[in-house]
């Protein structure tokens, strides 16, 4: 067994090393510079390249390019640095690169504050760069899951040859807890179409631009066959209690790790409420959602933003049930307490 | 008869990316001088024997479509951001020959920071930048290098100083930095300047190949179309109108300089990659039977920055986990962090863990005054309260915690050394809670600064002697641990 006893931020750089990842392009940013710094720390040790660019902007077009070799890369940011890195995560989409982009997200809008937040959802979720693309996004609420997901992230990066984004938020970045330190990824994928500055790789292009107007649709449809594979295959979440549930709660990140005390304070009150974690935000478990909404009286969903993901709950549940929202902002943190009192709530005005 | 209008190798014979009707000719205006600087680059690339090993980035503009032409590796770029997508690539493949090729609009205006910094990083890397004073592709709007009075689309009074400032000599500015071995500006007016762009090019890849690091050819280029002039005017144009703005010389030559050392190989094996993090097989991980009634520990530690309450925190967390219990360990994170004090929650059950967040400690670990004002009373009813009367003085707790005042910093004082005070407190923390074992403490205590082992080691037993002591004192909480 290997245990250590490390925090969000390293476990990331630790997955990522873990998972053949050799190049680690950075702007400082609070509160996800400490990846930097650790990746400064470990990526030269195993002759990958650590390099601060001189923006974000500039780091995400090192990913890019650094992607065109096949190479395993990353970047990491928050917020407003992730905003800057929306021009190159279209291109990387349009020009199917895999990479793996991490934002440990703060307050917002403009600069905020870096206290946690989850406002950046519609963001990395539902586009944020330009034009037709969609992007996995992978929310750990622990250390493991810092350390696993990065992982995957590369993992999908490289099976649907697309961008794929890690979300957490500084509280998860900076917790220590244990994590199992998986092993090694031994194997990787052949790469044909990379540009890798050798004879038979000469006819590789890496490019977003399609001129002609079919090529393009015909590029998109490519595209979008390749995302309704992973909305097949790629959906993740956790069930916790909600075996006989009457209610569900809904939370990703740092709220679910609150949540969870909460929904346990709740059945020590006698009321029925499990809660569903989404780890992929998209692909959304929307059919799993659905499913519950056909049985269950109501659903509560609650996240540092002012109801983001809740849309997509909503979505999800097509009216069947009544859905609430709880949510905190400004680099708040619901409470357990609080989240007691939106279950109570939310019992009381649907009924049981 | 020699075929002297052969191609050169590194072009596709047929253009068949080209979305174009003819597959044969390039998609450049007639007079344009990217097709003299293409057919340079190619017999460069043909005669150097690069072909295979050579990346082609090309950004937005009119050689956004380099990848119709060049029989090498082709990346295509967003506007301005070639030099960051070849720095990249040139990091991913240090064997590679990379060649960004850029527009005026392109390096001197949106990719200004880009061209700036990958220059000043030295990166071994061989730009084009063509010269022409206008954006060409987008239909001939003003550009950074676009001369005073010159008429574009978007300077259609002329481009006037007070407005839009003056052209920008980017041969110049870049040969100011210590980094580039390489940057001369070159002119395509005729033959003759054309054999001498030819030869810069040349020059400029050669050094590339010797990884001697960051060259630039700027290249004075007619646009006819932007321009508005046929291809025979359009060079005498150069001559006349940008030659005394943008006067072609060699303004940096370091080729002498050494060459950049190869970077290391990245190590993918498995065993080695474990073996270079660090990462071993733990001993001490085993997952230990616990008592079905060990409670969960929630605990708040605080004091001033400096004492080493984080780390009290991590290590008793650490050590715990080493037992095969679930930890968390959550630091003071935000303005906080600022203010002078420190402190964290660390919460330590035999179930998982939900909320790291801890509202209301079953221990309060006071290191300072402040400490003890902002926490006492969130301490939950019949929770532990423990303070460092060295420095606690003024002492108000609500009714329902019990108390236990120990002069850590005097004892670690009189140990020897005030920073072992934490692990003072770890070894009452340890005596009073059970929350891990003292076994399991001390064998973190030799990962820590070598030269304070003995002191550590003595704090700790100190910090259980003072449990003890209040272990008699009182009924409970009860003397849990003791140390071999």
């Amino acid at each position: 067994m290997r245990q250590e006893l490390m925090k969000g931020n390293e476990a990331i750089v630790l997955g990522a090393l873990l998972a053949g990842c050799r190049s680690y392009f950075g702007y400082p940013i609070t509160p996800a510079s400490e990846i930097a710094e650790t990746a400064a720390v470990m990526f030269p040790r195993l002759g990958g390249t650590f390099l601060q660019a001189e923006s974000e902007v500039a780091a995400i077009n090192m990913v890019y390019g650094a992607a065109s070799t096949g190479q395993r890369t990353m970047t990491a940011s928050s917020s407003p640095g992730i905003s800057l890195k929306m021009e190159g995560i279209s291109y990387c989409a349009g020009s199917e690169l895999p990479c793996v982009v991490v934002n440990i997200m703060r307050g917002g809008p403009g600069l905020g504050n870096i206290g946690p937040e989850q406002s950046d959802y519609f963001q990395m979720v539902k586009g944020g760069g330009h034009g037709n693309y969609r992007m996995p996004v992978l929310a750990p609420n622990g250390a493991q899951e810092m350390c696993d997901l990065t992982m995957l992230a590369f993992e999908l990066a490289d099976k649907y040859r697309n961008p794929v984004a890690l979300v957490a938020d500084g509280f998860i970045g900076q917790m220590m807890e244990p994590v199992n330190v998986p092993n090694p990824v031994r194997t990787f994928p052949d790469k044909p179409w990379a540009v890798k500055g050798t004879g038979d790789t000469r006819d590789s292009l890496i490019s977003s631009i399609h001129l002609d107007h079919n090529e393009l649709e015909d590029h998109i449809r490519h595209m979008y066959a390749k995302y309704a594979e992973i909305e097949k295959n790629e959906v993740r979440f956790e069930e916790y209690r909600l075996e006989d549930a009457d209610y569900v709660t809904v939370a990703y990140g740092i709220v679910s790790r609150v949540l969870m005390s909460a929904v346990d304070q709740a059945r020590a009150a006698g009321i029925k409420v499990g809660m569903l974690r989404p780890i992929t935000l998209w692909p959304f478990p929307a059919p799993r959602l659905k499913q519950l909404a056909g049985h269950v009286k109501g659903i509560l969903v609650s996240e540092c933003s002012t109801g983001m993901m809740v849309e997509d709950v909503k979505l999800a549940v097509e009216c069947r049930v009544p859905v609430q929202f709880y949510g905190r902002n400004g680099g708040n943190i619901p409470s357990a307490r609080e989240l007691y009192d939106a279950i109570v709530k939310l019992t009381n005005t649907v009924g049981s | 008869m020699k075929d002297v209008f052969k191609k050169p190798d590194s072009f596709y014979e047929f253009f068949t990316r080209s979305a174009g009707v003819d597959k044969e000719a390039t998609h450049y205006c007639p007079g344009c001088g990217h097709g003299n600087l293409h057919k340079l680059i190619a017999e460069a690339i043909d005669d150097l024997d690069i072909a295979d090993r050579t990346v082609f980035v090309s950004p937005v503009g009119c050689s956004v479509f380099g990848y119709y032409y060049f029989h090498v590796g082709n990346v295509q770029s967003a506007h301005g951001r070639a030099p960051a997508v070849a720095t990249g690539i040139k990091r991913a493949l240090p064997h590679s020959i990379v060649i960004s090729y850029q527009g005026d609009g392109d390096l001197a205006a949106i990719g200004a920071n880009e061209i700036l910094q990958a220059a000043n990083r030295g990166e071994s890397i061989t730009v084009i930048f063509v010269n022409n004073a206008i954006y060409g592709m987008t239909g001939g709007q003003m550009a950074p290098t676009t001369l005073i009075d010159m008429k574009t689309t978007t300077t259609p009074y002329g481009r006037h100083a007070e407005n839009e400032g003056y052209p920008l000599r980017i041969s110049e500015l870049l040969a100011t930095l210590q980094a580039p071995v390489y940057i001369e500006r070159c002119t395509l007016e005729d033959s003759k300047s054309i054999m001498k762009t030819r030869k810069a090019i040349r020059r400029a890849l050669e050094l590339q190949i010797a990884n001697k690091g960051f060259s630039l050819i700027e290249v004075l280029s007619p646009c006819p179309t932007g321009w508005k002039l046929d291809p025979i005017d359009s060079r005498e144009w150069i001559t006349k109108n940008m030659l005394n703005v943008f006067p072609p010389a060699v303004y940096k030559d370091r080729a002498d300089a050494p060459s950049r050392p190869t970077p290391p190989t990245p190590v993918y094996d498995g065993d080695e990659v474990l073996k270079i993090i660090g990462i071993k097989e733990s001993d001490a991980a085993h997952v230990a039977k616990l008592p079905a009634d060990f409670p969960t520990h929630k605990l708040v530690l605080a004091g001033f920055g400096g004492q080493g309450i984080l780390l009290l925190g991590q290590l008793l967390a650490k050590s715990s986990m080493r037992e095969g219990k679930f930890v968390s360990w959550l630091p003071s994170y935000g303005p906080e962090m600022r203010g002078g004090t420190a402190n964290c929650h660390v919460v330590v059950s035999r179930e998982r863990i939900g909320s790291p967040f801890v509202t209301n400690p079953t221990l309060l670990v006071a290191m300072n005054q402040p400490s003890l004002e902002k926490f006492a009373d969130s301490v939950e009813p019949g929770g532990l309260v423990i303070y460092d009367s060295s420095f606690v003085k003024d002492v108000k707790l609500p009714a329902h915690v019990k108390a236990v005042p120990v002069p850590f910093s005097e004892i670690a004082n009189d140990l020897g050394n005030a920073k072992v005070a934490n692990v003072v407190a770890a070894g009452t923390i340890i005596g009073l809670t059970g929350i891990t074992g003292a076994d399991s403490f001390k064998s973190l205590l030799g990962s820590l600064r070598k030269e304070l082992l003995d002191a550590n080691l003595k704090a700790l037993a100190a910090g259980l002697a003072e449990a003890r002591h209040f272990g008699a004192m009182s009924n409970q909480p009860s003397v849990k641990a003791t140390v071999s």
